[in-house]
């Protein structure tokens, strides 16, 4: 087998297949998309060359800087709400009884469609006969909002579904990661006194910061390109007040039918995930990793 | 070692072969749709007229059969035709139609919809006009203001088979309760409002969350305060949408829903969300396109008791305003197209010209579609209501199409989001057309 992998023509040959697909299904649509957006284009017909135009024109489009602060909003709730998860992941990865049954019921949420997931809140949501207003009916409230249709209410409603969504899956990583900390590493400051808060904050926590920097990353890169739910349960409204950056690409591009700026929208999109991608690293970046085994 | 590497490598390729075939498959049926018609070139007797529509027996089984019926009678009438059928889910039609319309293989006959989605292919000159059609024997039978949603450039270029309006439905039983009539005028109506809200029962269910559903209450007032021809104007550029008649009727909505006339939460819900508030008799009123009469006729799924409930009236006029209370807010569905480069375009043609006349015959009484020819009611056995509305509609003075289908995308959009806007308060009447002026000078 060694000598076979030693050949570079076998090596290119396995690998071929797979970077063939990729490149084109993904890295070719996005230089094309990069492309269209330099276009004037309804869908059918001839796209007409524009330049830079659609780009100038995303770069001083209110409503696409409105969604960018949505989806930004978004990205910061999703990364704040990583420590939560931390929290429940540690408690579940000591030794406290039916961990595992807590494990599977977090997890359940994220087995369930989006578009389940979406029809089941808004029912939670119906002004009138919603659960959460029933509920508030039934404690005094006389008027109780209509969540989705506020305005101002509407983002902070999308974002609770949104976070519960993910929620499982983010606990899961950091329970797996906790669980492969050697338990000898736990024993050994045990006997040198180290109390569980010690314990949780001073060992687990560094040998799992690179699950934690990667989780990171996938939240906010997540969010900012987040789609289904809003797609679903608001479509963007009321009147863009919980459009975010993917729908509004979505909208631009499949509902007016301008696939040039829509394109343009998301190349702008894929570049703000990059760059944010890029200044996490950065900010995250530590010399040495800690290693203790 | 080296032998397993070829076994794996040949097995790759083997699976490749098949995607790529699986590919090459999808082109190879439009070749076929297309080479169908070559063999009626060169012979005069027989011809064979490809037909692309919508209706798959499965999830349209009435519309189907009745096309296979009008197929077949045609067919005995003209032993030299065959008609061959293409048949595709709704969405997979519109998107098949683009792709082929690029690569100039549409079939002979096909179906399209008006305006909006049917400019990019009659400036392409893809689709033939037919308006020697409209002239010869199928003169004077569309319902006024149907054929030209599909004209562009002052040609015809496809023939409607479907129509829809939009009365407002309501609940006989509830308005019995509260002592209220018919309203006739537009105070008359804002008096039902008032008592019902009062009641504590929502006067309007409304799911604004779609948006169109809030353009049809915003158009009626326009048109009933601006008279038909307004709106239209301000749309095709030879009015204005700071027109003050276009402007009240925006601030005519926005007291609407001051008043409380619209269920709770209506910007955050769909249009089924809306309509299930009708449905379930929380909501006394409900306005929406005639494609809702099965629901309250002959849907079996729907219990008679609530059926027999729902009655319809006129969006009442206005004192002082220019509208008539005959004229409607709605528009055709579908119409037939025939393909420019089809080679056997007068055959089409002549295809076209027997299928709508036999469509408008039983579309209703057999599919309880409301076809855009006129239906004379003495001669079909239908549910009352639908005997009301077909009376109504050939008693129509003028026929406004749906103001988002009127649009161009883009500027239809802008339309759609301001009426969500306009509904929800976030906008003045004056901001409100300020905005349409703005898109529609955009996409000029």
């Amino acid at each position: 087998m060694d000598k076979v992998m030693s050949n570079k023509y076998v090596i290119a040959l396995y690998v071929l297949p797979a970077l063939l697909l990729i490149l084109a299904i993904i890295y070719v649509p996005i230089v094309l998309t990069g492309y269209y957006g330099l276009t004037e284009w309804n869908g059918i017909g001839a796209m007409k060359f524009t330049g830079f135009d659609n780009y100038a024109r995303v770069l001083q489009d209110n409503a696409f800087w409105q969604s960018a602060g949505h989806s930004l909003l978004l990205a910061v709730f999703s990364a704040v709400s990583l420590f939560g998860y931390l929290l429940v992941a540690l408690v579940l990865s000591g030794k406290v009884k039916g961990a595992n049954t807590f494990r599977k019921i977090y997890l359940i949420p994220m087995l369930l469609s989006s578009v389940a997931i979406a029809q089941l809140w808004l029912k939670v949501y119906h002004p009138t006969n919603g659960v959460l207003n029933s509920f508030l009916e039934s404690l005094g409230f006389s008027n109780p909002p209509a969540w989705l249709a506020e305005t101002s209410l509407v983002l902070g409603a999308l974002f609770i579904p949104i976070l519960w969504q993910y929620a499982g899956f983010y606990i899961l990583i950091y329970y797996a990661a906790l669980k492969n900390i050697p338990a000898s590493l736990e024993e050994a400051a045990k006997i040198d006194g180290a109390n569980a808060w010690q314990i949780a904050f001073r060992i687990k926590l560094p040998l799992i910061m690179e699950v934690i920097k990667v989780t990171i990353v996938l939240a906010v890169v997540g969010s900012l390109k987040y789609f289904d739910l809003i797609y679903v349960m608001t479509d963007g409204g009321p009147n863009g007040a919980s459009e975010v950056m993917a729908s509004y690409m979505y909208h631009q591009a499949f509902r007016g039918f301008d696939f040039g700026f829509g394109s343009a929208v998301g190349f702008v999109l894929l570049l703000i995930c990059l760059i944010i991608t890029w200044i996490i690293r950065k900010l995250t970046e530590s010399k040495d990793t800690i290693q203790y085994s | 070692m080296t032998k397993k590497t070829v076994t794996s490598m040949l097995l790759l390729m083997l699976a490749l072969t098949v995607v790529l075939a699986g590919c090459g498959g999808k082109s190879n049926d439009g070749g076929q749709a297309a080479g169908g018609n070559e063999n009626a070139a060169d012979s005069g007797s027989k011809v064979t007229i490809n037909f692309m529509h919508l209706w798959p027996a499965g999830s349209s089984a009435q519309q189907n059969k009745l096309v296979n019926d009008i197929i077949a009678e045609y067919q005995n009438e003209h032993p030299n035709v065959t008609v061959k059928q293409e048949i595709l889910e709704n969405e997979q039609y519109k998107n098949k139609l683009k792709v082929i319309s690029a690569s100039n293989q549409l079939p002979d006959v096909g179906v399209t919809w008006a305006a909006g989605f049917l400019e990019p292919y009659a400036k392409g000159n893809l689709f033939a006009p037919l308006d020697d059609l409209l002239s010869g024997d199928l003169n004077g039978q569309f319902v006024s203001g149907t054929t030209e949603a599909y004209a562009i450039d002052k040609k015809t270029y496809a023939l409607p088979i479907e129509l829809n309006i939009s009365p407002i439905y309501y609940n006989k039983a509830i308005f019995e309760k509260y002592n209220l009539e018919v309203p006739q005028t537009y105070d008359q109506f804002l008096q039902v409002v008032q008592t019902l809200t009062e009641n504590g029962v929502a006067p309007i269910a409304l799911g604004n969350k779609d948006r169109w559903t809030g353009s049809l209450w915003y158009m009626y007032m326009a048109d009933r305060l601006g008279g038909a021809d307004t709106l239209k104007n301000a749309i095709n550029r030879t009015g204005t949408f700071e027109d003050p008649s276009l402007i009240q009727g925006a601030a005519e909505i926005q007291k609407l829903v001051d008043m409380n006339a619209f269920n709770k939460g209506f910007n955050g819900l769909s249009n089924d969300e809306g309509k299930s508030e009708f449905m379930n008799e929380q909501a006394a009123m409900y306005m929406m396109g005639t494609w809702e009469l099965p629901n309250f006729t002959t849907n079996p799924d729907i219990p008679q008791e609530f059926k027999d409930k729902v009655g319809f009236f006129k969006f009442p006029s206005v004192e002082g305003g220019k509208g008539d209370i005959n004229s409607w807010v709605g528009g055709p569905g579908v119409g037939l197209f025939v393909a420019e480069n089809s080679k056997v375009k007068d055959e089409a043609k002549a295809f076209v010209n027997y299928f709508v006349q036999k469509w408008g015959e039983k579309s209703v009484v057999d599919a309880g579609v409301i076809p855009a020819t006129k239906v004379d009611t003495a001669k079909v056995e239908l549910p009352q209501l639908y005997i009301d509305l077909l009376n109504e509609l050939n008693n129509a003075s003028n026929l406004t199409l749906f103001a988002d289908v009127q649009l161009k995308p883009d500027a239809a959009q802008t339309h759609l989001n301001m009426i969500q806007a306009l509904f929800g308060k976030a906008v003045t009447p004056e901001e409100f057309a300020k905005k349409h002026e703005e898109a529609i000078a955009e996409g000029n």
